[in-house]
């Protein structure tokens, strides 16, 4: 059956913003659970995720290895980096207020963009195909294997990922750290330990999304977290900043957004439909799409 | 069993706790009672190590607490239940008193005081799955006490268990407090309700604007005319 083409248009553009979309859920998962727990906007969050594309991009390039043990090595480089990271730059600014913690972020963001540039060059690389690219039609709509590849990690991670919190001791730990953290200490809770843990996790999920574009788009440079950073951190706001549903579900609207924007208005102006979202559910609902209105702890 | 040893507390510039010292013996149910902003909970939070003295000791059986972080005092045997309860109230009812055995790995052990304390507080049993958040104030306390038994502590303190609770469900929880304390378990607790703190502690202390001014027997401290009239209305 023939699909009519405006139809087929829509459908084609829910498809590739669903696969973008799941992307930024990734990174925004990391945003949204740092936030969760530590109430930092982690700014240098981005970066991980170049971070991760670039190891993905030597695992794949230099060593030879096939697609997941690339991933898992680009997540585990992350993870400690992350960790390491918490430990030098946040952790000893625990107490400090919190514009001291939100700069020291800034600082690292700029750390390692600029640190990348001088590490690997400004130069974009290209990504190797990992995967002989297929492309699949289905009555005139086109869907390509990267595209089932990034949606298929995604959602096994984010399923993961759900798993652990909802259902491991240490996720449990997160969430009472993250609700009450001198509660938390009074059940024995180690508090940074679930902090480092927390970190690790965001940074891999970061990572992952960082080897998903690379073969995606095929081209990587150090300051490619950029953009994706703040979309991603527009998408954990857009689903309520600390709420890891919310982070998944802000991603794929983003995802969907942008597609939609590039596909029947023009490409140009697709960032600008991501920070209007921001701009509009600032102004209408500052607390996110799942999130409840509530005032802050004093 | 513990002892506070001329401790002095500041917050911010505050001088919170002035050489405050007071001991609790091994069985006993010792009573620190005083007015709001008195700074009880400043002990508690100080004794779990929420909170660190700028002079003076506290000392756990023998070993010096101070300086120990919060979550290692647990595992030496000290569980509080901190005012206002302070539950996790995103979680079940269950993952609450999962929680409060954070520091054991025994998983049998742990279910099984899981259904004792279901058995002592059986409103919890039934409420298992909830969001603890939806729980009564009442039941919010026997969970938050629940909760810090689930680590089987040797020493529990207890900040305001009888706070905004009816006076039916004071006498409720104060008749678990004894039952807990029958068990072999000891208590330190804080309270604003004098009278019904004195009626089932062994030991009282007086806190005053930070400084203990009496100490004595819950007899003697409940017969005291000072204390009558400031804590019992007359």
């Amino acid at each position: 059956m023939e699909l009519n083409s405006f139809a087929q248009q829509l459908v084609q553009q829910l498809i590739n913003g669903v696969s973008l979309g799941s992307i930024y859920s990734l990174i925004a998962l990391g945003y949204t659970m740092v936030y969760g727990i530590i109430r930092l906007i982690n700014f240098a969050h981005g970066d991980i995720y170049m971070l991760g594309a670039y190891v993905g991009f030597f695992c794949t390039s230099i060593l030879g290895l096939s697609f997941f043990p690339a991933l898992l090595a680009a997540m585990a480089v992350a993870a400690v980096t992350g960790i390491v990271i918490e430990r030098l730059a946040y952790r000893p600014l625990r107490h400090a207020p919190k514009i001291a913690v939100l700069i020291t972020a800034i600082g690292v963001s700029l750390l390692l963009e600029y640190g990348g540039i001088l590490a690997v060059t400004p130069q974009p690389r290209t990504f190797p195909a990992v995967f002989p690219a297929r492309i699949y039609t289905f009555g005139g709509i086109v869907v390509n294997s990267q595209q089932i590849v990034i949606l298929a990690v995604a959602l096994a991670l984010m399923v993961l990922l759900t798993y652990i919190v909802q259902r491991t001791k240490i996720g449990r730990a997160m969430r009472a750290v993250s609700y009450d953290t001198d509660a938390a200490r009074l059940m024995g809770i180690n508090v940074d330990q679930v902090i480092s843990f927390t970190f690790g996790i965001g940074s891999g999920l970061a990572a992952a999304a960082g080897v998903l574009v690379g073969i995606y788009y095929n081209s990587i440079d150090p300051l490619m977290g950029i953009m994706p950073g703040l979309k991603a951190f527009v998408a954990a706001v857009l689903g309520g900043i600390g709420i890891i549903p919310g982070a998944m579900l802000g991603g794929v609207i983003m995802g969907v957004v942008e597609a939609l924007v590039s596909g029947f208005i023009s490409s140009t102006f697709r960032d600008a439909a991501a920070f209007a979202i921001l701009i509009a559910i600032l102004l209408f609902k500052p607390s996110g799409l799942l999130g409840k209105n509530i005032r802050e702890k004093v | 069993m513990l002892k506070v040893d001329t401790v002095n507390v500041y917050y911010g510039g505050i001088h919170a706790i002035k050489d405050v010292s007071l001991m609790v013996r091994e069985g006993e149910i010792v009573t620190l009672i005083g007015a709001n902003g008195a700074g009880k909970s400043t002990i508690l939070r100080t004794i779990s190590g929420l909170l660190n003295p700028k002079t003076g000791s506290v000392e756990f059986e023998g070993a010096r607490l101070t300086g120990v972080p919060a979550q290692d005092i647990v595992k030496k045997g000290i569980s509080q239940v901190p005012e206002g309860r302070r539950i996790f109230a995103n979680l079940t009812v269950l993952e609450n008193l999962e929680l409060g055995a954070y520091i054991r790995s025994d998983a049998k052990e742990i279910r099984e005081d899981i259904q004792k304390i279901y058995g002592r507080f059986p409103r919890l049993a039934e409420r298992r799955a909830q969001l603890a958040g939806t729980l009564s104030g009442g039941e919010q306390q026997m969970l938050a006490m629940g909760r810090a038994l689930m680590s089987r502590p040797k020493l529990l303190l207890l900040d305001e268990p009888s706070m905004g609770l009816a006076p039916l469900l004071v006498k409720e929880i104060f008749a678990i407090i004894r039952e807990i304390n029958a068990g072999g378990t000891t208590i330190l607790l804080v309270e604003q309700n004098a009278n019904m703190a004195l009626s089932i502690a062994h030991q009282a202390y007086v806190l005053e604007t930070g400084r203990i001014t009496l100490a004595g027997t819950a007899r003697e401290l409940a017969d005291s005319e000072s204390v009558r009239k400031a804590y019992l209305g007359g």
